[in-house]
């Protein structure tokens, strides 16, 4: 159920700022595609344009392209809520519902839709997710405690389950690992290996090893300058961006010359 | 129980610490004692009764009162515990100690008045407390009996109508401006209407409530739901801006998280904002209503004044605790004694109400507060 997405010739804006500017790419399914860039590039831009989760801020808006599955997302009888059941997303810092339990936590995509649920497939698909997300071992015995009370590796864990609770075929994930301690890092690392038979993932990361580590594609953006738009300046194979990039500054900005 | 003990410092030695020459922090490997001379515990205590002695001697000998000699107590010990503290101490703890005197000080004298007058009400109301002062109506009384049943039911209805009408007023105009209007024109426009109506003056609100009514039912109308309605201009500012502040702290990150779950908005502000605010709310509407159940103007004017029990908001008069304590107060009757201690014995009972009711918000709001806990 994994689907790949086109993008071209996107500029994306913060009412008349021009942040992001002519992005083309395909990512491909099934597979793990890594953007770096330094900070500011518009990674964290681009990666919400892809799920319309960049319209939520006011007097944002986006023009050019994004197809997915042959389904333009920016036409306009697509309704957002729907493209962002089918795209889902982590964010950079962990995010569980306060007000609700580990349990409702990975129900929350259904719950909040007011899906009924028997107990039986509730308990299922809670099972399953917290599985997927590696977290079940830890959590079966305390699955009614409030969610804000893991650590932040788990509760990181915990946001991954509940995005994949509700099957969606895409999972963007915004630095998921930048808040955590090198061991929740490695066990999402290990995560995503394993969700990629199953979901496109896009993830945005800081760290050079973890791209190396996590993907099968890395694109990488750059600013032209101060003021200036972000840009993609190169998309490749990982192997072939960490080993013999195109692009002269790919090259610097990974052996560590500037950004 | 193990003890604490603070780490021990031991400054490395400079060959070892990389990038800096040997001897250019000659000054840095300098012993800085991390003790100094403290005053006993007991000093505080200790001036506090040489203080207080002091300034009874002088109170004595010049035939001062209890406030003059309290004054110059303090203000001694004001003075006393720091100058010792500066010399035994160091100036830092004597500028501590003479700040923590005024802060004690402060807070004592904002309590002053709030004793006193809790004091004064039930000193004078307990006594007019019994079986009878709650369960009668005014109805046919002269003189001595009767009770404020009325009254009572006046207050907790009239308030109760003005909560039904204000809050979902309130609690959706601040769903507006925080969640849809955000920047706009409209909501600017709407939150400097909402500040220019927290400073009506509450006879306004009754006037504009009794001129409203005459509008339907014609001069002389006198009802209950008149006083909800005035109340309600009252209360819907306070709720409006204190649902907007708690709307406000929800962080913008769990509504992400909802959208990004292919929630829509309407449903993230019902099942994570409100939720998630819900503690804070109750507080606030809980604030709203004790701020207009003590309300009399408007009420004197909408919803009148009687002495017999009215259960129906739609029709007559209907007395609450204010208007009546204002009544007893001006027009005792003969003998005057009863009508006062009735109006005494409401202005308790009010409190009563009006304390139950933060009780009861402190419970609500610790109830559905998000847990967080492990
Ligand atoms: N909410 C916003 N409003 C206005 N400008 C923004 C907003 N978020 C990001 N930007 C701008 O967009 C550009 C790209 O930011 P971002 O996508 O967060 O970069 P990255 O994730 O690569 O660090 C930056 O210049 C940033 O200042
Ligand atoms: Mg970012």
């Amino acid at each position: 159920m994994a689907k790949s997405i086109d993008v071209s010739d996107l500029n994306i804006y913060y009412g008349d700022f021009l942040a992001v500017e002519g992005v083309s790419m395909t990512i491909p399914a099934r597979s793990v595609t890594a953007l770096i860039g330094p900070s500011g590039c518009g990674k964290s831009t681009f990666l919400r344009s892809l799920n319309r989760m960049h319209e939520v801020i006011p007097g944002a808006r986006v023009d050019g392209k994004v197809v997915i599955d042959g389904q333009e997302l920016y036409a306009p009888e697509v309704d957002p809520v729907e493209v962002r059941r089918q795209i889902g997303m982590v964010f950079q810092r962990p995010n569980p519902f306060p007000t609700m339990s580990i349990y409702e936590n990975v129900l929350a995509g259904s719950r909040l839709n007011a899906k009924k649920l028997k107990k039986h497939a509730a308990d299922e698909i809670v099972e399953k997710s917290l599985r997927g997300a590696n977290l079940w071992e830890e959590v079966k015995d305390r699955l009614d405690k409030p969610g804000a009370g893991l650590s932040g590796g788990q509760q990181q864990r915990l946001c991954i389950a509940r995005a994949i609770a509700v099957e969606p075929q895409v999972l963007l994930m915004d630095e998921p690992c930048s808040a955590l301690d090198p061991i929740s890092t490695s066990a999402i690392e290990d995560l995503i290996h394993d969700l990629k038979s199953d979901y496109t993932i896009v993830i945005v990361t800081h760290n050079m090893q973890q791209a190396a580590r996590v993907s099968e594609d890395t694109a990488f953006f750059n600013l032209a300058g101060a003021g200036k738009p972000g840009r993609l300046v190169e998309m490749n194979a990982t192997r072939k961006i960490f080993s013999n990039p195109d692009e002269p500054s790919t090259e610097a900005y990974i052996s560590g010359r500037f950004g | 129980m193990t003890e604490v003990r603070p780490p021990k410092i031991t400054p490395r030695a400079p060959e070892d610490r990389p990038g800096r020459a040997a001897g250019t922090d000659e000054d840095l490997r300098r012993h800085i004692p991390l003790t100094h001379a403290r005053l006993p515990r007991w000093a505080p205590a200790l001036v506090a009764v040489l203080a207080g002695a002091a300034s009874g001697l002088l109170a004595l000998s010049l035939g001062w009162g209890l406030v003059a000699w309290a004054v110059v107590g303090i203000v001694l010990f004001a003075v006393a515990l720091p100058a010792w503290s500066r010399v035994v101490e160091n100036s830092r703890a004597a500028k501590d100690r003479l700040v923590t005197v005024l802060v004690w000080a402060a807070f004592g004298l904002a309590l002053v008045p709030l004793v006193s007058l809790v004091w004064q009400v039930v000193s004078q109301g307990l006594p007019a407390i019994n079986a009878e002062f709650l369960t009668y109506s005014m109805r046919n009384v002269v003189g001595e009996g009767g009770g404020i049943y009325h009254a009572i039911m006046g207050t907790l209805l009239i308030t109760l109508m003005a909560a039904v009408i204000s809050v979902p007023v309130g609690l959706l105009t601040a769903i507006y401006l925080v969640e849809y209007g955000q920047r706009s024109t409209m909501a600017r426009t709407i939150t400097f209407l909402v500040d220019v109506m927290t400073g009506i003056p509450s006879i306004v609100a009754g006037l504009f409530a009794y001129a409203l009514f005459v509008l339907f039912f014609g001069e002389g109308v006198r009802m209950g739901l008149g006083g909800a309605v005035a109340l309600s201009l009252l209360m819907i500012p306070v709720v409006v801006r204190s649902c907007e502040e708690m709307f406000k702290l929800v962080p913008h990150e769990l509504r992400e998280a909802a959208y990004a779950l292919g929630v829509p908005k309407w449903r993230t502000i019902v099942k994570i904002v409100l939720p998630t605010a819900m503690a804070g709310i109750i507080t606030g509407v809980t604030l709203a209503v004790a701020r207009v159940i003590g309300e009399t103007a408007p009420l004197l004017i909408i919803a009148g004044f009687t002495d017999s029990l009215n259960f129906n908001l739609f029709a007559e008069r209907m007395t609450t605790l204010p208007v009546f304590i204002y009544y007893s107060y001006t027009q005792p009757g003969v003998p005057p004694e009863y009508g006062i201690e009735r109006a005494w014995g409401a202005a308790l009972v009010l409190i009563v109400i009006v304390m139950a009711l933060n009780l009861l918000a402190r419970v609500l709001g610790k109830v559905f507060a998000p847990k967080s806990g492990r």
